[in-house]
């Protein structure tokens, strides 16, 4: 009962799994509302461009925790029983959309007007302008950004277990108090999220290496 | 249907203000640790001697590769281990300079590295001592180039003091936990302090930028 055995590793492991999972859905969510934001962010409309421009500064300029607490409670009024995983996802998904939104708008605004103005005098309207010109070309300078953000998203899922959603973070806490180790509890915990983030930042890295060297 | 009521608020409103004061302390003594760590940890990361340079590198991938949450509560536990009793305050700064600091050598390393050669040797050309030219050569610049991006690293570390709250330091967030927890008005104390939140980081960031314009306003060419 005092040391890491089995059980417990185990234990951690199923934490881990609902870590990927939520950081997966909060990622592939936050980057579809992400792009809608973004398009919005450099919309012609001004009103668009002012409503999206808030949205970020407010998801900027709050703690995640914050975010995570209000929209938990927020959902909570609605209704009377609601899951608190669509409340912690939720969350996680209009977090990373802003996120994910600024980062886009910056990488479609950096791309030389010409690409806009050339697609234009094609003849190609809005949709196949955004689609077929500009978006392949600045989410191609936004990947290691993107990639950035990524593990942001993945370290910031531990704050879900200070709502009680029982995550890799939250099961080192369980088994901290259960086997009275904490050091090294958390220092395996501490490595198992590690080995998920370093990677992608070193792919981010590389990437980001490669495209300042050429392909101009 | 649930009735907004944020007479609480008003009520235990001495609480909340007391606890910006402890986020912008947390927020105040973290950057001013962090910036040290950083500058430190930029002349060991360019050091000649190697081990120096990897113990820095190793230090800045594991601090940006975890969680904070996860680090604060190893430092939480480590301290005392250690022979360290510490007010939760203090273990607090220590982690915020700690996480804050890894990302300052990142990005000031950044900074230097983008000084030119010839400006070194300009300035070792000149007479000027090795710490001098470390100093108004390569810092001093390097600080300018790299503004931006400590100040939006900063902002983030203000908004990370409210983890904190989680050792149970005394902040913004700790405070709306104690009166959530008294009164029961979740949305309306957390909706409460989230606007303060958004009015601290807006303070930080003009702080910034009134720092920017009185110390980097001189000439470059």
């Amino acid at each position: 009962m005092s040391s890491i055995g089995l059980p417990q590793i185990a234990f951690l492991l199923e934490g881990l799994k609902w870590t990927v999972l939520l950081t997966l859905i909060s990622f592939v969510g936050g980057g579809i509302f992400g792009l809608l934001v973004a398009l919005a962010r450099t919309a012609e409309i001004k009103a668009l461009r002012v409503i999206t421009a808030t949205y970020i500064a407010v998801f900027q300029g709050t703690p995640l925790l914050m975010q995570l607490f209000v929209v938990y409670y927020g959902i909570g009024l609605l209704g009377v029983n609601v899951d608190p995983w669509l409340a912690v996802s939720t969350a996680y998904t209009l977090h990373a959309s802003a996120f994910l939104g600024e980062i886009w708008r910056g990488s479609i605004q950096a791309l030389p007007k010409g690409q806009t103005e050339a697609a234009s005098a094609l003849g190609l309207h809005y949709v196949a302008r955004m689609k077929d010109v500009l978006l392949p070309q600045a989410l191609k300078i936004a990947t290691p950004a993107t990639i950035g953000f990524l593990v942001q998203l993945l370290k910031g899922t531990s704050l879900a277990s200070i709502v009680g959603f029982v995550e890799l973070a939250r099961a080192g806490n369980v088994i901290s108090n259960q086997i009275f180790e904490p050091l090294p509890v958390y220092g395996l915990v501490g490595l198992l999220y590690f080995f998920m983030c370093w990677p992608l930042s070193i792919f981010g890295t590389r990437l980001e290496m490669r495209l300042a060297s050429g392909s101009r | 249907m649930y009735k907004l009521d944020f007479s609480v608020i008003l009520e235990r409103l001495p609480e909340l203000l007391w606890g910006s004061l402890g986020t912008l302390y947390l927020a105040a003594a973290g950057m001013t640790l962090a910036l040290i760590i950083g500058v430190a940890g930029v002349v060991m990361r360019q050091s000649h001697f190697a081990p120096a340079r990897i113990i820095t590198k190793a230090f800045v991938e594991l601090i940006r590769n975890t969680p904070f949450l996860v680090q604060i509560f190893f430092l939480f536990f480590a301290l005392p281990f250690m022979g360290l009793r510490l007010s939760p305050t203090t273990t607090a700064i220590i982690a915020l300079a700690i996480n804050g600091g890894a990302y300052a050598i990142e990005i000031i390393r950044g900074g230097v590295e983008s000084i030119h050669r010839g400006q070194t040797e300009a300035g070792f050309a000149l007479g000027l001592s090795k710490a001098q030219v470390f100093r108004f050569i390569i810092l001093k610049p390097a600080l300018r180039t790299i503004y931006p991006a400590l100040v939006s690293q900063f902002i983030m570390l203000t908004l990370t003091t409210s983890i904190c709250s989680s050792i149970s330091a005394m902040e913004l967030t700790f405070a709306a936990q104690q009166i959530d927890a008294d009164s029961f008005r979740s949305i309306e104390v957390y909706l409460t302090i989230t606007g303060m939140y958004l009015l601290i980081s807006w303070l930080v960031m003009t702080m910034f930028a009134s720092i920017a314009r009185l110390s980097f306003s001189y000439p470059t060419k």
